[in-house]
């Protein structure tokens, strides 16, 4: 068992835990925050994508022992209060999801998509959109209205 | 996953004792193989070294023409870095077309060398580049560091430490993706330069990445996608899957060693 701390939605947070512990199993198992979802055993689908300063990354492939001190967002930690963050409301606006598994790691990968492409002042097409999304898979709705989502939110964050 | 320890470590020092003291210890980078493969029970190391944490062994600094890029550079900052940018385009473009984004802002450019996975993209870029391949203990030309499926010329406690790419006059690489894995069906990296003019294959060889002299033969001294068209590619000694065929990539290798040329 190893003591770790880091900051999980902006509160301190410490736990014992083994070594080869994921991130995704301490979010979900220790601090109960289910909404970082688990939906391949390959790190394949990003259902699990969490930012770890400010990065978005598979919490599934990643130990949470290495991250002594990080500072994480989970899709628990987006909205500010009652209210949701844009990218979250705009899912909701455009249908972006049918059964929800994959929109937590939807969400938190296209906040990350959409901050990089502000920060480096390039313009976020839906062809870019599609190919930022790359490590994500929905099996239900074809990805459409996923990218309708952000391309919505884009243009409010 | 078995039961492992964790080590974070703080100099090559570090790691070597904690090699020393662990029964099977594997070193660990971003892990977005090695993880991977420990949750499927293909792998159970005793203990796991992170080398991230070392001092130096992350971010890219240059010498005159020449990149030193650290071991534990994520692929992220490779495509995003500047100098890697002006002086290695080709390069800062191979590395942000590995995986998906999450995987590009964890697994790290030495983790993708030391594995040598005979479809990754970076083993084909830095063979192409003539890349030299910086160790606690010596300095290994690409030529001889990868020698096969998995396998590379480090010996036991060796540690890639960096990896040194001299800018080539020309050089690019395309890949024709397997959607599901995001690995490459086939990648061709060809370059020109002071090193000469060189093309390597990645995700085709049954000994994993390989120089490909035709194709080398025949751009030298003629730099252009048309000197390739009398050039016949064997699918002797490449790998046959359900993704494609030995034939079906041998083709691969001439459409994407155009294509690399026309985008050089």
């Amino acid at each position: 068992m190893t003591n770790i701390n880091m900051t999980v939605n902006g509160k301190a947070v410490s736990g014992d835990v083994p070594d080869e512990t994921l991130l995704s199993e301490f979010l979900r198992e220790n601090l109960r925050l289910t909404g970082t979802h688990v939906g391949c055993d390959t790190s394949q689908c990003g259902a699990c994508v969490v930012h770890v300063d400010g990065k978005a990354i598979k919490s599934c492939s990643t130990l949470a022992v290495a991250l002594e001190g990080a500072d994480v967002t989970t899709i628990e930690g987006l909205a500010n209060g009652g209210d949701l963050h844009p990218m979250q409301q705009a899912f909701n606006d455009n249908h972006g999801l049918q059964c929800g598994f994959c929109t937590p790691g939807m969400i938190m990968t296209s906040v990350d998509m959409v901050n990089r492409y502000k920060a480096e002042g390039k313009e976020l097409t839906s062809d870019a959109i599609r190919d930022e999304l790359e490590g994500n898979i929905c099996r239900c709705t074809g990805y459409h209205n996923i990218v309708k989502s952000v391309e919505d939110a884009a243009s409010k964050m | 996953m078995y039961p492992t320890k964790y080590t974070k470590a703080a100099s090559i020092d570090d790691v070597l004792a904690a090699l020393a003291a662990g029964e099977d210890a594997k070193l660990l980078a971003g892990g977005q193989t090695l993880l991977a493969t420990m949750k499927q029970h293909l792998a159970a190391p005793s203990d796991l070294i992170d080398v991230r944490a070392i001092d130096g062994m992350s971010g890219v600094t240059t010498d005159g023409d020449t990149l030193v890029i650290g071991a534990a550079t994520t692929h992220a900052d490779v495509a995003g870095n500047a100098d890697v940018q002006r002086l290695c385009p080709a390069l800062a473009s191979l590395a942000g077309g590995i995986g998906d984004p999450a995987v590009r802002y964890a697994g790290t450019i030495g983790g993708s060398i030391a594995n040598n996975d005979p479809a990754a993209d970076y083993p084909a870029g830095l063979l192409a580049l003539g890349a030299t391949i910086v160790t606690n203990t010596r300095e290994i030309a690409a030529d001889d560091f990868f020698e096969g499926l998995f396998t590379t010329a480090l010996d036991e406690g060796e540690i890639i430490t960096a990896v040194r790419v001299t800018a080539p006059a020309k050089a690019a690489y395309m890949k024709f993706r397997q959607p599901a894995s995001l690995f490459a069906l086939v990648g061709v990296c060809v370059a020109d330069g002071a090193g000469g003019t060189r093309v390597a294959v990645t995700g085709a060889g049954e000994d994993g990445v390989f120089r490909h002299e035709g194709l080398e033969a025949a751009l030298s001294g003629n730099w252009a996608a048309a000197a390739t068209e009398g050039v016949s590619v064997d699918s002797d000694g490449l790998m046959s899957d359900m993704h494609g065929s030995a034939d079906y990539r041998a083709n691969l290798i001439k459409v994407l060693a155009k294509r690399a040329v026309d985008a050089s």
